[in-house]
C-alpha cells in the first residue's frame, strides 16, 4: 500500500461552514481509515473575521499538523489572497470565481476555480453550502468516492433541514465532482481504504471521556475558551452516565462545588483556562489543606489577562506550580496527546484519591481543540479505578476515629459524610489530628510541625508512583531535545526528521511535572547530547522549572510565543541554527498568519 | 490544648440538643449573640431526629463561621465566602445529607455575595444561617455590607458612607424559596424557624441579627438597641411575595422577625436533576459500561 501525508486546508469566515468541510473532510478520511489530525486557526469571533482549518491526512500514525498545505480550499476571496503563498509548490487551490475580481497568479500549482452560480441552482445562496460544492472537488482531487460524502450530507442535514435541502446539496455535490473530473486533474497521492474506519474526536472530548471512564460523577464549570470542549461534551452526556453537570456564577465556585462534592464521595473535575484556574487557586490549596481528592484542568491560552482566547501557549506552568499559597501536596501532569489525555483522567483520579490532594492537568489549546483519529479499540472504557482509603461504612475503624490521623505514609482514611461513627470537620484553618483548629486560641507549633509534615510526606509517596520523562531516539545523538506535555508529537517528528537530514537526535518528553524526583530525572537527562529545550512560552518556564529541580542546565531553547503552535520545521530549523551558531535561543518564525 | 478523638456517642431514644454538643467549645466572647444562635441549632438538629452523621455542617471564615467545630454533625470549615459553593457541591453529591450552611454577614453578603445570589436563584436545598452582627468580627471591628450609614469603625473613623444591604429583600428577590429574619435573643422562634427551614425542600434562608458585644460602640448594650428596633411579624401572609417584600424593606425601629415568605410550589434544584433518581451519586458504582462506551465512540465515527 502506499505511503501518503497530505494536508488539506480550508480558509474562511467563520460562519461559512469551514467546520463542517472540516468535520466532513476529516470523518470521511477517519472512515476510509486513514489517520488524520486538524488544527484549527481562529479568531475570537462568532462571524466575521478569519478561520483556518488545517486538516493532515496519512497512512502512517501522525500528531501534529504538518509542515505543508497540499490543498487549500478558499471559501472567499479574502482567503484566496491570504493563502494563495501558502500553497505548497505541486499543491492545488479551491475557489469561488463568482467572488474573485482578480485571479490568482502561480504557476506552479494548480488553480481551481469553481463557479458556485453555474455548480448549483442557488441564487440567494440560501439552501447549498459553497462548502459542500469545495469539498466535493477536493474528494475527487484525491480518488475518494462521493458517496461517503453523500451519506454525510445526509446524516448532517436531514434532521435539522428537511429532504428538500439535503436533495440539493446531493446535486451540488454530485455536480461540483464531475465538474472537477472534466476540468482538474487529480493528485498523484490517491486515498485507498485502510481498514478498520477510525473514530475522530477532539483533546477536550477525550478529556471529558477520560473523565467518564474513571468515575467523575460531579463536573462544574463557567465558560471559558479553549477548555468549554468539555462542558459541551459533558452536559449533552450527563444523563445517560449518572453525571451531574453544572454551570457555575464563576470559577470560584465552580471549584468549591467541586470541593464539596468530593469530599461527599463523588470522583469530581472541573476544567478552565488561565485566566479562570487564577480565580480557582485559593480553593485549590483549600483542597490541598482539607485533604480532599479533585482534578483541575487547565487548558492554557494565550497569556497574560485575558491574552489570546483563541490561541495556543504553555505560558501558565508557573502559575500552575505555584497556585495557592503555602506548601501542601498536589500533583501536575501535562498529557503529552489528544489519546494521552483520555489515559491521565483515570491515572490522575486513582493518585489523588490515594493521597487525598488536588491533582492539576495542565494542557493547551493545541491539544484540547486539535482533533485526531484513534482505533475505537484503543479505548479503555474500564480503567483500574482505585480509591485509596475511604471509609464509607460504619465499622471500619474500631470507633476512635481521627480524619487527620498521623501515619508514617501521610495518608489518613478519609471518611465521608453520612458515614456513621465517623464524624468529623474538615478545616481550612490547619488543624489538629482530630480536625480541631489550631489556627487561633489553640495555636500550638508541635501540632502545626507535625501535621504539616504528615501531609508532606505524601508527596514521597506521589514520587514512587510518577514515571521518569520518556527518552526516545538513538542513545548517541547529536542533539537531544526536551519538552513537555501536548509537542511530544511535533517534537518526535522534528527529531525523526534531523535523524533522516542526518543530524542524529533524540527526545526527552515530561508528562508528569510535579513533584519532580531528581535522581530519576537526572539520569534520564544524563543521557542527553547537545540539549535544546522545546516550548511555547516567552520565558523559558519549563527550562527554569528543571533547573530548580534538578540543576540541569540546557545548552540552546526553541521558543514560540505567538499564539500558533510548533510545526515540525520550526523545530528543525532551530536545532540546526543553534547548532552553527553561538547564540542559545531561537523564536521561529510562523509562515501562516490568520 | 489536648483534646480527645472524636467518637459518636450512639443517640439513646429520642435525639436531645446536647447530642449535638461539639467536642469543642465555642471560642467567642462572652455575650456573643452567636451562642444563642449555636444553642438553637442544635435544638433543631435534634427535633429533626436524624442521627448525628446525617447532617453536614458547613461554613466559611469569621467569628460565626467557627460554628461547624461547635456542632456533632458532619462539618465543613471552608474558605471565606465559599460555604454555600461548596455546600451545593455536597448536596449534589449527597442529596440525602441535611445540609445546613451558617456564618456571618461579611462572610455571605460581602466576598459571597456572588454564590448567595445565585444558590438563592438555583434554589439549592439548603439552610442558610447568617449571624448577621453588621460588623467584621474576627479582623477586629471593620464596617460590613449591613454596617448602617454613618457609623463609626475602624475602616470608617469618620463615619459609614454607604447604605447598608437588606439581605431578607434581597433573598426575597433572589428566588429564595424560605426567607426569614430572626434575633439571636428570641431562642424559641430562632429555633423554630431552622427547623422550619431544614423541613423546607429549597433555599431556606435565615437572616439572625446576632450582636456583636465587643465591636459595637452600645457593647452589652446592644441587646437593649435591638429590643427596642424589633417586633414580630403578625398577619402576615407568607406566600404572598410582594407584601413579604413590604415588611422586609422596614428596617430601624420598624424591623420585622418572623418569616416573610414560603414558597412551596417551585422545586427544589436537586428535585429536577433526573441523574438523582437512582438516589446520591455518591453512592452509585463509578465509571459507564462497555455499552456505554461503544455508543460514544459510535458517534465519532
Amino acid at each position: 500500500m502506499a505511503k501518503y501525508d497530505f494536508v488539506i486546508a480550508v480558509g474562511g469566515a467563520p460562519g461559512q461552514g469551514i467546520e463542517t468541510a472540516g468535520k466532513s473532510i476529516s470523518q470521511i478520511c477517519a472512515r476510509y481509515g486513514l489517520n488524520v489530525f486538524t488544527y484549527t486557526a481562529y479568531q475570537s469571533l462568532i462571524r466575521g473575521g478569519h478561520s483556518f482549518l488545517t486538516i493532515r491526512i496519512s497512512s502512517e500514525p501522525i500528531a501534529n499538523h504538518g509542515d505543508k498545505l497540499d490543498l487549500i480550499i478558499a471559501l472567499d476571496a479574502n482567503s484566496v489572497e491570504k493563502h494563495l503563498p501558502h500553497v505548497s509548490p505541486g499543491g492545488a487551490l479551491i475557489y469561488n470565481s463568482d467572488d474573485v475580481r482578480k485571479q490568482p497568479e502561480r504557476d506552479d500549482i494548480q488553480l481551481c476555480p469553481i463557479s458556485y452560480k453555474e455548480l448549483t441552482n442557488d441564487p440567494d445562496r440560501k439552501k447549498i453550502m459553497l462548502n459542500v460544492c469545495a469539498s466535493s472537488v477536493a474528494l475527487q482531487l484525491v480518488g475518494i468516492d462521493l458517496a461517503v460524502l453523500e451519506d454525510i450530507i445526509v446524516l448532517s442535514l436531514s434532521k435539522r433541514k428537511g429532504q428538500a435541502i439535503v436533495d440539493a446539496n446531493i446535486a451540488a455535490a454530485r455536480a461540483s465532482y464531475d465538474y472537477a473530473a472534466e476540468h482538474f486533474t487529480p493528485f498523484d497521492v490517491q486515498f485507498e481504504k485502510q481498514d478498520p474506519p477510525l473514530a475522530f474526536g477532539s483533546g477536550n472530548m477525550l478529556m471529558a471521556m477520560g473523565g467518564a471512564s474513571a468515575g467523575v460523577k460531579f463536573y462544574a464549570a463557567y465558560p471559558m475558551s479553549p477548555s468549554t470542549g468539555i462542558l459541551h461534551w459533558m452536559a449533552p452526556n450527563a444523563r445517560d452516565l449518572g453525571i451531574i453537570v453544572r454551570q457555575c456564577e464563576d470559577e470560584i465556585s465552580v471549584i468549591n462545588m467541586v470541593i464539596g462534592a468530593a469530599h461527599a464521595g463523588c470522583r469530581a473535575m472541573c476544567a478552565t483556562s488561565g485566566g479562570g484556574f487564577a480565580l480557582m487557586t485559593e480553593a485549590i490549596g483549600s483542597a490541598g489543606m482539607m485533604e480532599i481528592p479533585i482534578v483541575v484542568v487547565n487548558v492554557q491560552r494565550g497569556g497574560p489577562s485575558t491574552g489570546l482566547p483563541t490561541k495556543t501557549e504553555q505560558g501558565d506552568l508557573w502559575q500552575v506550580l505555584g497556585a495557592s499559597q503555602g506548601d501542601f501536596p498536589k500533583i501536575i501532569v501535562s498529557p503529552t496527546s489528544i489519546m494521552d489525555g483520555f489515559n491521565t483522567i483515570p491515572e490522575l483520579f486513582n493518585l489523588v484519591d490515594k493521597f487525598q490532594c488536588p491533582g492539576m492537568v495542565i494542557t493547551d489549546l493545541s491539544l484540547a481543540e486539535g482533533h485526531t483519529t484513534f482505533a475505537p479499540d484503543s479505548i479503555n472504557w474500564q480503567p483500574k479505578i482505585e480509591r485509596g482509603e475511604l471509609i464509607t461504612e460504619q465499622g471500619q475503624t474500631d470507633g476512635e476515629y481521627q480524619r487527620y490521623h498521623i501515619t508514617d505514609s501521610g495518608i489518613s482514611p478519609r471518611a465521608i459524610p453520612g458515614t456513621p461513627g465517623h464524624m468529623h470537620v474538615v478545616a481550612t484553618d490547619d488543624h489538629d489530628e482530630d480536625g480541631s483548629l489550631i489556627s487561633d486560641e489553640f495555636t500550638n507549633p508541635h501540632i502545626r510541625r507535625d501535621i504539616m509534615e504528615k501531609r508532606q510526606r505524601k508527596m514521597e509517596g506521589i514520587l514512587e508512583f510518577l514515571p521518569p520523562p520518556t527518552f526516545e531516539g538513538p542513545d548517541d545523538a547529536e542533539v537531544t531535545l526536551i519538552g513537555w506535555g501536548s509537542t511530544h508529537g511535533v517534537m518526535s517528528e522534528a527529531a525523526q526528521q534531523l535523524t533522516e537530514a542526518g543530524i542524529a537526535t533524540n527526545h526527552i518528553h515530561f508528562k508528569w511535572l510535579y513533584p519532580m524526583d531528581e535522581d530519576a530525572i537526572n539520569e534520564v537527562l544524563a543521557k542527553s547530547a547537545y540539549s535544546l529545550i522545546v516550548e511555547c512560552n516567552y520565558t523559558g518556564q519549563f527550562a527554569r522549572f528543571l533547573r530548580g529541580e534538578t540543576g540541569f542546565k540546557a545548552d540552546g531553547h526553541i521558543r514560540k510565543y505567538d499564539g500558533e503552535p510548533f510545526m515540525p520545521h520550526h523545530i528543525v530549523d532551530g536545532a540546526r541554527e543553534l547548532l552553527n551558531s553561538k547564540t542559545d535561543l531561537y523564536v521561529p518564525y510562523q509562515e501562516i498568519v490568520v | 490544648m489536648a483534646r480527645r478523638a472524636r467518637r459518636e456517642r450512639p443517640i439513646q431514644g429520642a435525639p436531645t440538643a446536647r447530642d449535638f454538643k461539639g467536642d469543642v467549645n465555642p471560642d467567642w466572647c462572652p455575650g456573643c449573640g452567636d451562642f444563642s444562635v449555636l444553642s438553637a441549632l442544635q435544638n433543631a438538629y435534634a427535633k429533626l431526629g436524624k442521627g448525628n452523621h446525617d447532617h453536614l455542617t458547613v461554613s466559611g471564615i469569621g467569628c460565626s463561621s467557627n460554628l461547624p467545630g461547635y456542632v456533632k454533625t458532619y462539618g465543613m470549615h471552608t474558605l471565606h465566602g465559599r460555604a454555600l459553593a461548596v455546600a451545593t457541591g455536597a448536596k449534589f453529591a449527597n442529596h440525602e445529607l441535611n445540609v445546613v450552611v451558617t456564618g456571618g454577614d461579611g462572610d455571605g453578603y460581602g466576598i459571597g455575595g456572588n454564590h448567595f445570589i445565585h444558590t438563592m436563584r438555583k434554589n439549592i436545598d439548603l439552610l442558610y444561617i447568617v449571624m448577621n452582627n453588621e460588623t467584621y468580627g474576627l479582623t477586629v471591628g471593620q464596617a460590613s455590607p449591613t454596617t448602617v450609614v454613618g457609623e463609626q469603625t475602624k475602616s470608617t473613623p469618620f463615619g459609614n458612607l454607604e447604605s447598608p444591604l437588606n439581605p431578607v429583600a434581597m433573598a426575597i428577590v433572589a428566588g429564595a424559596t424560605y426567607v426569614a429574619r430572626a434575633f439571636s435573643s428570641e431562642r424559641a422562634q430562632l429555633s423554630e424557624l431552622m427547623y422550619n427551614g431544614m423541613r423546607h425542600k429549597g433555599f431556606a434562608f435565615i437572616d439572625v441579627i446576632s450582636p456583636c458585644v465587643t465591636w459595637k460602640k452600645e457593647k452589652m448594650k446592644i441587646f437593649d438597641y435591638w429590643k427596642e428596633r424589633v417586633h414580630l411579624l403578625e398577619d402576615h401572609d407568607t406566600s404572598d411575595r410582594a407584601s413579604a417584600l413590604e415588611q422586609a424593606v422596614k428596617t430601624g425601629h420598624e424591623t420585622q422577625l418572623g418569616l416573610f415568605y414560603h414558597d412551596t410550589s417551585r422545586a427544589a434544584l436537586d428535585e429536577l436533576e433526573p441523574v438523582l433518581e437512582k438516589g446520591p451519586i455518591a453512592h452509585q458504582p463509578l465509571g459507564i459500561t462497555q455499552e456505554q462506551g461503544d455508543a460514544i465512540i459510535q458517534r465519532m465515527m
